[in-house]
C-alpha cells in the first residue's frame, strides 16, 4: 500500500529553495509551505509532478498559538499511487489563495473549511456555507465556539 | 315473548354503537405514518413493518411518502437545526387530525448530542403526542407507542396540538 514517492521532497526543495520545510510524518511525505508560496508550489505539483487529484482540504485550529490555523492539503498522484501532504499556517485575519482553479475537486472541501472554520479562500468561485444554514452565526469547529448546544427550555 | 325470524336474524348480525365511537375506531385502525427517518431509529422504524413484527396487524403499516396522505409523523432520529424548518413544514402539510410520535432519546431530548447542531427535543418544533424512550427503541417499543396512541384516539383524547390550542384559549 505504501507506494509514496519520498524523492518528491528533494525535488520540491531544489525547485523552491528556502520555501519549504519537511515535517516528520509516518505515512506520507509532508511539507510545510509559507502562505505566499502556496500557489506556486501547488501549480508545480500539479503540472510538473502529476499530482492530478486534490483529495481533501482540512483545517486545524491551534488556538493559543499565533498563526492560529493550519490548512492541510492532501494530493494524490494516480500513476504511482503517491500521496503528499502540504501544510500552511494562516492567521485569523489572513485569507488563503484558493486551489479550486487548479483542482475543481477542491471546491466543496474549501467551502466546508469556510463553513466550519471561517477560512476565506481568495479566488474561490462560490464561497458559500455548505453544511449549515445560510444565516448561521459563527464557525462551529473553531476552538472558541461553545461546546454544548443551547438548551431552549 | 318470542322473536320473529327477522328479529332473530338481526340479533345475530348487528352490533350497536355510536357514530362517534365507530368513527374513532376507524381512525385508530388506520393510522398511516409519514416516513420521517432521520438516523438509526429509522432502521427500527422500518423493521417494525416487516413480517416478524408486522405492524399491519394494527393498521399502521402504510408508510406514506407524501405528508398529505399521512395521519402520524414518527420522528425517528436526531433533528438538526437545518432539518427543523423542513420537519415543521412537513408537519403543517399533513391533514388534520394529526399526531406525532417522538421516537428515541435524540428526538425526545437531544440524547447524547448536546451540541450546536441538534435540536434538544423535537417538541420545540412540533407538538408531540407520544414519546418512545430508547436508544434506539426496539420495534416492540415503537409498536407499544403506536398502541398507546390508538388508545388515546379510542378514548377521544384530541391530538396534542388541539389540546395546546384549547389551553391557549381558556383564560
Amino acid at each position: 500500500m505504501n507506494q509514496n514517492d519520498p524523492e518528491i521532497v528533494e525535488r520540491l526543495q531544489s525547485q523552491f529553495p528556502d520555501a519549504l520545510q519537511s515535517v516528520a510524518a509516518i505515512d506520507q511525505p509532508t511539507l510545510q509551505v509559507g502562505l505566499p508560496d502556496l500557489l506556486r508550489v501547488m501549480t508545480f505539483l500539479r503540472d510538473e509532478q502529476k499530482y492530478k487529484m486534490c483529495l481533501d482540504v482540512l483545517v486545524v485550529d491551534y488556538l493559543p498559538t499565533h498563526p492560529r490555523f493550519e490548512v492541510v492539503y492532501h494530493l494524490y498522484e494516480p500513476w504511482k499511487h503517491a500521496r503528499i501532504r502540504i501544510k500552511t499556517r494562516v492567521a485569523i485575519n489572513q485569507s488563503v489563495p484558493s486551489v479550486t482553479p487548479l483542482w475543481p475537486g477542491a471546491n466543496w472541501p474549501e467551502r466546508e473549511a469556510y463553513d466550519l472554520f471561517g477560512i476565506v479562500f481568495e479566488g474561490h468561485p462560490d464561497l458559500r456555507r455548505i453544511y449549515l444554514p445560510d444565516d448561521w452565526d459563527g464557525h462551529p469547529l473553531r476552538k472558541d465556539y461553545p461546546m454544548t448546544g443551547t438548551r431552549i427550555d | 315473548m318470542g322473536l320473529n325470524p327477522a328479529q332473530k336474524e338481526a340479533e345475530k348480525s348487528l352490533l350497536l354503537t355510536t357514530v362517534e365511537k365507530m368513527g374513532r375506531w376507524a381512525q385508530k385502525s388506520s393510522v398511516w405514518p409519514a416516513t420521517f427517518g432521520l438516523a438509526c431509529c429509522a432502521i427500527e422504524m422500518m423493521s417494525v413493518t416487516n413480517s416478524r413484527y408486522d405492524l399491519a396487524r394494527f393498521g399502521a403499516e402504510v408508510f406514506r411518502a407524501s405528508p398529505r396522505q399521512a395521519d402520524l409523523m414518527i420522528v425517528a432520529g436526531r433533528v438538526s437545526q437545518k432539518m427543523a424548518p423542513v420537519l415543521r413544514t412537513i408537519w403543517e402539510q399533513m391533514p388534520e387530525p394529526k399526531w406525532v410520535i417522538s421516537m428515541g432519546a435524540c428526538a425526545s431530548s437531544g440524547g447524547v448530542f448536546d451540541n450546536y447542531a441538534i435540536i434538544q427535543g423535537v417538541d420545540h418544533v412540533v407538538p408531540v403526542d407520544i414519546y418512545v424512550p430508547g436508544c434506539p427503541p426496539n420495534p416492540e417499543a415503537l409498536m407499544f407507542g403506536i398502541l398507546k396512541l390508538q388508545e388515546q384516539i379510542m378514548k377521544g383524547i384530541p391530538p396534542k396540538y388541539q389540546r395546546l390550542a384549547m389551553e391557549a384559549q381558556t383564560p
